[in-house]
Order: C-alpha cells, then structure tokens, then sequence
C-alpha cells in the first residue's frame, strides 16, 4: 500500500516537472523531430556530411547575432537594426580590402570595433535618453542601410584574398598524422576521416555527459529538486549522441568548419556570461523588473548601453563572416535578416516583455530555423511556402509559451 | 430582516488545492458586513465565486440571491444582478477622465454616438453623492489613490448597485482618507445599499460592520453580530490565526546607542515640475538600535523624503547631508547608498521591490551579488546557502527557495525583500509601510524581525500611515506634513491625538 502510493507520488511529480519545464523539452524534441522528418522526406540528404557543413555555414551569422540579441530581448529591448549594421560591416570590409588593399587583420579589427562604436550610439538614446529601442534600432535599420547602399555606390564590391575567405569557408586542418584517419576509414566505410573532428564530437560529449552528473550531484548535495532521472538521461544521451553523429559526419568531408569553432566558442562564451556571472544575472533582473533592479543598486542605463555595444560588435562579426562567406559584399546583404534572428531567439523561448531566455535556446531556435529552411529547399519547396511555414512555426512556438505560462498559472 | 446574499456550504477546489471547504456566508439586507481572515484564508476565492468569475459548476454549493438560486456564468452576469466589486487594485484607466471611467462599458450613448453632456450631468450626481469634488472631465492620473477609490464606487453607484463588495478598500490610504471612505459606507447603507468589506484594519471593520464573518483555512470560523454581542478586536484576531495574540507588538528591550545616521538640511524637487518643492529643510537622526517613526497623510512627502534619501531615487535639484557613523556619506546614486549602509524596503513590493517571475534565490541575493560571487563568476551553492539561510530565519513559507516570488503570500513576498536588504548588510534599514496588505500573523512576524534589527544595532526609519503600528514599534516618532518635519515625539509622549494635532495645526 505504502508502496503504490509512493510511485504514484513520484509519477505526479515527474508530470508536475515535465509541465514546468515543457518549453525545453519541447525545443529539443521538435529539433529532433524536424531532423528526421526531413531526413525522411529529403530520402537521406538532409543528414549527409556535405549538407551539414552546408547547413553550419548557411546559419552560422544568424547564431552569431541570435547571441546579443538574446542579451537585448532579455534586458526588455530589440534591436532592429542588425541585418543592417551586418550588411554595413561587409561593405565596410570590402571597401577598405579590395578598394584600398588595406591588411584583412587590420580590417577585421576595425570592423569589430566599428560595431561596437554603432552598437554603443544606438545603445546610447536608448539607455540614456529612454527612447524606445523599437525607434532607435528602425531607425539605424534605414541609416546604415542607406550607408552600405554609399559605400558600394549601389555596386558589388569583391573578390577577397583567400585569408579573409578562410574564416567563413575554411576548415580546421586535421592534427593528427594522415595515416590514423586513413586507417580508420575502413572501419566506418568511409572514403576518409578526419580524426581531430572525429575525437571533438567524443570530447565534447564526454564534457557534456560529465558536467552534467557534476551538477546533479552538486544540486543533490544543496537539496535542490533537478530534472528526474529519467529526463536527465533522455537528454544527456540525445545531445551526447547528436554531438558525436555530427561530428562523425564533418569527419568524413572535410572536417571541422573554422565557423563551427567561432560559433561553438562564442556560445560557450555567452551561455557562461548570462547563466553564471554577477553581470548576466543583472541582465535578467533588469530585463525582469527595471524599477526593483534600479532599486536594488543595479546600473540599469550602463547595462542597456553594453547590451546593444555588446550586439553592435557581434553583429559586425557576422557581417565579416558573411561577406567572406559569399566571397563579395552586396548592398542588399543582410537585407530582413534582423528578422530571422529575432524569430530564432523567441523561438527559443525568450519573452518579449524581457527577463526571460536563455543562449543555447537561442541557438537550437536559430538551428530549428535553419534546419526548416534547408529541408524545405531540398524537398524543392517554394519560396512562398517556404515563409509561410516559417511564419506559422514562429506563432506556433510563441502561443505554445503563452499557453503553457496560463497552464502553470 | 431577510438575507440578500447566502452562500452554502461553498466548496472550490483548485488541482491539488481545496480552496474553500464548506464556506457559509449570510449577508442580510442593508447591512455592511465585514469578511475577515488572514491572507490566502480564501476571501477572496470565496468573493470570485459570487461575482462568478468562477462560473456556477466550477464550485459545489449554492448562492441564494434575493431569495432565488444564482448561477452566475461571469462578471456581466452578477452586475447584472447589481452584485459589483471594487478590488485593491483599482481597475481605472489613467488617462480618461472621470466621467469616461465612470460610464466605460456602460456608456451613455445612442447608436454608438456618446452623449457628453449626459454623460458628464449624471457624473456630477454621482460625484456628489460620494463626495468627491473634482470635475468630471478631471484626468483620474491627476488624483490621488483615495479619491481614485471614490470614482470606483460613483461607478458602481452608476450600475445599480445592490450588493457592493470593498476589497481591502483602505489599504493604500491615509488615516483621513480612509476615515472618510468608512463614512460614505454607512452614508450608502443609510440609502439601502448593502456592502461587504474586505478589511486587515479591524478597528475600522469594528467601526462600521453590523455582523463579521471569520473566514480561516478555507472555513467559515464564526460571524459574530454587533447588535446581539459586543465585538472585540481581540476575538477577532483569536478566530482569525486561531490562538490568543496577547500581545499585538512584541517587546523589546529599548536602548538607544550613538548617533548612526544624521540627515541636516535636505531639500528635493518634484522630478517635473522644478519649481514645486516637495521636501523642505529636513533634519533627523536615528540612533543605533533605535527605531524611529515617520507619520503623516498619504502625500505628506514621507515616501519622497525615503526615496531620495536612498540614491536620489525620486526628485531633483536635491540638497543637504547625509551622515552615517560620524562621517558624511556619498548617496548620491542607489549603489552608493547601498555602499554607505543604507537601505530600502519599498511600500509597493510588487513593482519595486521584487522581481516576480524569478525565484526566491534570485531575489535574495540581487542586492549584493558581489556576496555571493568571486571575480564577477557567480557562486550558485553559495547563493541557494544563504537563500535557505534567510528562509528559515525569516521564517518565509514556502516548498522551496526555488518557488517563483509571484507564487508567495504578500507576507511572504515582505519577508523575502527584508531578506534582500539584511543581505546587503545596511546599517540604517528605511521600511516603508512595512506591512501594508499583510495578514495580521505575518504582521506580528515582521514586528518581531524589526525588534531583532533593533537588537543588533541597527537603526531602523519606519514609515507608517498605520498610527498604531508605529505606536506600538518606535522609540520616537517624526511627524511629516506637506513635505516639512513639523515635529518630534518620544514613545513617552507620543498619542493618535498628538500626531493629529501636530498635522492639522500646521
């Protein structure tokens, strides 16, 4: 009798629990589903190593922006202006290294600090002057693409020397001696691998899988109520396994993409800043409750300005790595991407009244995005219905928050 | 006399939860009867049930009104009936006039088309009948929360009120305010409308109620009726949290040290208007282990005063010392304050003072996280150690320090911005209103959290529009009026009757 009563307790629990935190399980399922949806219908194409590549590299500046715009959706702003600043930055790039053969090192450091300086001018008014960001970001949307459209005098600006290329289109060389890969080769039916990208996806797995028992045990040790078990495994092994298929994947092509690094490091980054330093945590409150942040000793204007700083310089690093990616600056790059970034983060289950998102569900809802779009195309899918689907997912996504919040009351 | 409302065996159960557990409530016709209880008693559950924001089939039970079964499916449906609310928080809408808010949803209009000029004669009817002298095309944004309370009810006299229900109607006003509120009541029963207050004030529910349902745990406890038995505020309170409150201020052993904080000189400006100067040459002291009182009306400039204190958080153009510890001290931005020793615990916790969706931890800590954090990186066991910390010294209800604050009771939600503030290690603590909207045993706890400040030697500035809380807690009481300190008493010689005089002689 005490028994029964004993495991029904710990199945309304496990119900009670899953109802909480319904969002990120959902995420990840609905990325898993997508996946083999359209590995099913795209007949295996979707999953091939050179399709994944393909699928980084198409995606890697919208994740690189999802990250601060997760940071100014969760201080309680937006920024509108990011497709922009992306597309001015590339102009930039290509004007000062193919019109005037300036260093491409020299290059790439002036346009990061470029956009931190825009980043920092629009942060300005809407920290310090309270005009709301929604203006202020419409309206550096229409200036700086005005100002890409000068730079280029309405032209293509392009080719780039092959060093400026290689941080979009290049790849990490494989450490290890060319005859462990070979050797391998065979036992995977593979026609090659790449060995350090091959032994990353296992480190990285490994990392995830240890620090995920490291904090169980340190939430069982303080008393604190985490996921249970059987969540804990369910998604320590979906994300250990993904993580080594991918990367199975890339080793067969061509190994590991420098974007994928630049991409995997900046999320690392950005997930450690807002989840487990002083400073995120404040980003939050104030995204939360300005007044009580204000209140309590928080500089609210200072941490709005470095917010939109913080997205002017990534925004700008985006924009180098897509006009290497596209090998020429055009102006209409960057053109409504502003829109797919924020799409992404709330997909991710950010909430547009502030205070609430977090990084890595920025980046699975910038993936999602990126994962409709390339099945989609694959499948021959047109354009229209292509934003349709994409806009109905977006609602969907948003009323599966709101409904879910009601839910829990 | 006959019912007009009765309520029987109420039941209403939320999933996991049994809110209201054979509820029984009688309200005769004509009288002002009085719903008391603790927070979360189910008062306010009970009172959704009649309005029918919980539809009939939703709860068990019956509600007989004016001698027929009610099965209200919604809001519309129990006005209809003439059963209107007025909840604590004011449904107005800031920026339309007093007419407009008066007849919204109910327009005087034909074919769409609003007729102004009826629209505003029958407002100046109802406005005088409550009492309000403002005119109808007046901007609600521009009164204060006491007659925005009179606007609320001209708009329930505008539906035909029968049954008029006052949640907590003076828990945001001033001693005079609320005086005059209590008086329109009776003014109303007079003309046969019955009402049902919601009160945590007993001497006012003494005041004016003909009969007192105690409602605890979800459990109709007693009613007890003023023409048949003389009604104490004590056998309120004992059917209220169940058990004998001797006592409702703690004791304290009262011993003033030195002087701990000094205030010469202190001007501020209203933050638009720069000409309109809203505090006038302030001086005062607190000493450690002191507590020290601050009374005045709603709008006395007592929270102004707090506020700009406490890193110029309200006003402009503002001047004059600060002095903590014999030295003069830079507040001159919040976390400057908050450096000097100082700190403060907000009237209105809800949009000041928590964040509500994050949890108890978050909240805790978010004064001094560099406590809880080394080089900028957060320590998360630390924080979750001292978040249990103030959990059990605080005594804060709750399953886990892991539970969203919007989740806790209002005597909850105090106790976890007090935490807030001991955790940032003040000297000076200012409390304002420390205990407004909270149930009388979560009162007591308070009370008792501030003697132990005291004990430590912490000087405590308590702003209070409750004379006798401040009665009861202060070693000395400043009297504040129109933005000016017009006086000073100790415990000795301080009286409801002294403050008054000194605030009306002015």
């Amino acid at each position: 009798m005490a028994l029964a009563e004993n495991s029904g307790e710990t199945r309304a629990s496990i119900g009670a629990y899953l109802l909480a935190n319904l969002r990120e399980y959902g995420l990840l399922a609905a990325l898993v589903l997508i996946m083999v949806f359209f590995q099913i219908t795209t007949e295996g194409v979707l999953l091939r190593p050179v399709n994944i590549t393909n699928l980084l590299l198409q995606n890697s500046y919208i994740i690189i922006m999802a990250l601060g715009m997760l940071i100014v959706i969760v201080s309680g702003n937006i920024d509108l202006s990011v497709g922009s600043v992306m597309g001015f930055i590339g102009a930039l790039a290509a004007v000062m290294i193919v019109n005037y053969e300036l260093n491409w090192l020299l290059t790439i450091f002036v346009c990061l600090v470029v956009g931190g300086v825009i980043g920092a001018a629009q942060g300005y008014w809407v920290a310090y002057w309270k005009i709301p960001s929604f203006i202020v970001t419409l309206a550096g949307m229409l200036v700086f693409r005005g100002l890409s459209l000068w730079l280029l005098e309405g032209q293509s600006v392009g080719p780039f020397p092959r060093e400026f290329q290689t941080i979009a289109n290049g790849f990490v060389p494989d450490l290890f001696p060319a005859g462990i890969g070979e050797s391998l080769a065979p036992i995977f039916d593979a026609r090659k691998v790449n060995v350090l990208a091959l032994l990353t996806g296992v480190v990285a797995a490994g990392l995830v899988i240890w620090g995920g028992l490291r904090q169980r045990a340190r939430d069982a040790a303080y008393g604190v109520e985490g996921e249970p078990k059987p969540f804990f495994i369910a998604r320590i092994t979906v994300i250990s396994v993904a993580l080594v298929f991918i990367m199975f994947k890339l080793s067969t092509f061509r190994g590991l993409p420098n974007v994928l690094i630049t991409m995997g490091v900046l999320t690392i980054i950005y997930a450690f800043l807002t989840e487990k330093t002083v400073i995120g945590r404040r980003v939050y409150a104030l995204g939360g409750n300005q007044k009580a942040a204000k209140l309590s000793g928080i500089k609210t204007e200072r941490l709005t300005f470095l917010a939109f700083t913080n997205m002017g310089i990534l925004a700008a690093a985006a924009g180098l790595v897509f006009a290497a990616r596209l090998n020429t600056a055009t102006p209409k790059a960057g053109f409504a991407l502003e829109l797919d970034v924020i799409a992404a983060v709330f997909i991710g289950g950010a909430s547009m009244s502030g205070g609430v998102g977090k990084i890595v569900g920025a980046v699975v809802g910038a993936f999602l995005m990126g994962v409709l779009n390339n099945g989609m195309s694959i499948m021959g899918i047109g354009i229209d219905y292509q934003q349709m689907i994409k806009g109905l997912v977006l609602l969907a996504a948003v009323i599966f928050d709101v409904y879910n919040k009601s839910k829990q009351g | 006399m006959t019912a007009l409302l009765e309520m029987r065996a109420i039941t209403k159960t939320f999933p996991g939860v049994k809110a209201l557990d054979k509820v029984t409530l009688s309200v005769r016709t004509g009288e002002i009867h009085a719903l008391v209880g603790e927070n979360g008693a189910g008062k306010s559950t009970l009172m959704k049930v009649l309005s029918g924001v919980y539809p009939a089939g939703s709860y068990e039970g019956e509600i007989h009104y004016d001698g027929q079964l009610a099965e209200f499916r919604d809001i519309a449906d129990s006005e209809a009936k003439g059963i209107i609310i007025i909840h604590q928080e004011l449904a107005l809408v800031p920026l339309l006039s007093i007419a407009e808010n008066v007849f919204l949803g109910n327009e005087r209009a034909s074919n769409g088309v609003i007729d102004w000029n009826e629209t505003n004669r029958k407002t100046v009817d109802l406005l005088r009948k409550v009492g309000l002298r403002e005119s109808p095309t007046t901007l609600v944004d521009k009164l204060g929360v006491g007659k925005q309370q009179l606007v609320e009810i001209a708009k329930a006299l505008s539906k035909d009120v029968r049954l008029l229900i006052l949640d907590e109607p003076t828990a945001a006003l001033s001693e005079s305010d609320s005086q005059a509120l209590l008086d329109l009541m009776l003014e109303l029963k007079a003309q046969g409308v019955t009402s049902i207050i919601i009160s945590h004030k007993l001497n006012e529910v003494r005041r004016v109620a003909d009969t007192v349902t105690v409602i605890r745990d979800g459990t109709t406890v007693s009613t007890m009726d003023a023409r048949t038995q003389a009604i104490t505020e004590d056998a309120i309170v004992r059917d209220m949290v169940g058990r004998d409150m001797a006592h409702r201020y703690p004791d304290r052993e009262r011993r003033a040290g030195e002087t701990l904080m000094e205030v010469r000189d202190w001007n501020v400006w209203h933050p638009e208007h720069a000409d309109r100067q809203v505090i006038t040459n302030a001086n005062l002291t607190v000493r450690a282990g002191e507590v020290v009182g601050i009374a005045g009306l709603m709008g006395s400039g007592r929270t102004e005063l707090a506020m700009s204190l406490f890193g110029r958080s309200y006003g402009q153009n503002i001047s004059g010392q600060v002095w903590i510890d014999g030295t003069q001290a830079d507040v001159s931005t919040v976390d400057r304050a908050i450096k000097a020793g100082l700190a403060y615990v907000t009237e209105d916790r809800k949009s000041l003072g928590l964040i509500l969706e994050e949890p108890i931890v978050r909240n805790v800590t978010l004064a001094n996280l560099p406590g809880v954090s080394s080089g900028g990186v957060l320590n998360e066991n630390e924080e979750t150690e001292v978040s249990e910390k103030y959990r059990r010294a605080m005594n804060i209800r709750t399953p886990s320090v892991f539970q969203k604050v919007m989740n806790l009771s209002g005597g909850n939600q105090q106790k976890v911005v007090l935490s807030k503030w001991l955790f940032a290690g003040p000297e000076v603590l200012i409390l304002d209103e420390p205990t407004r909207g909270i149930d009388v045993g979560a009162k007591f706890e308070i009370y008792g959290i501030i003697n132990d400040l005291s004990a430590q030697g912490k000087g405590v500035l308590m702003i209070s529009s409750e004379m006798p809380e401040l009665l009861g807690m202060c070693d000395r009481i400043y009297v504040m009026n129109e933005g000016e300190l017009v006086g000073e008493l100790t415990a000795a010689e301080a009286s409801q009757e002294r403050i008054m005089s000194l605030i009306v002689t002015e």
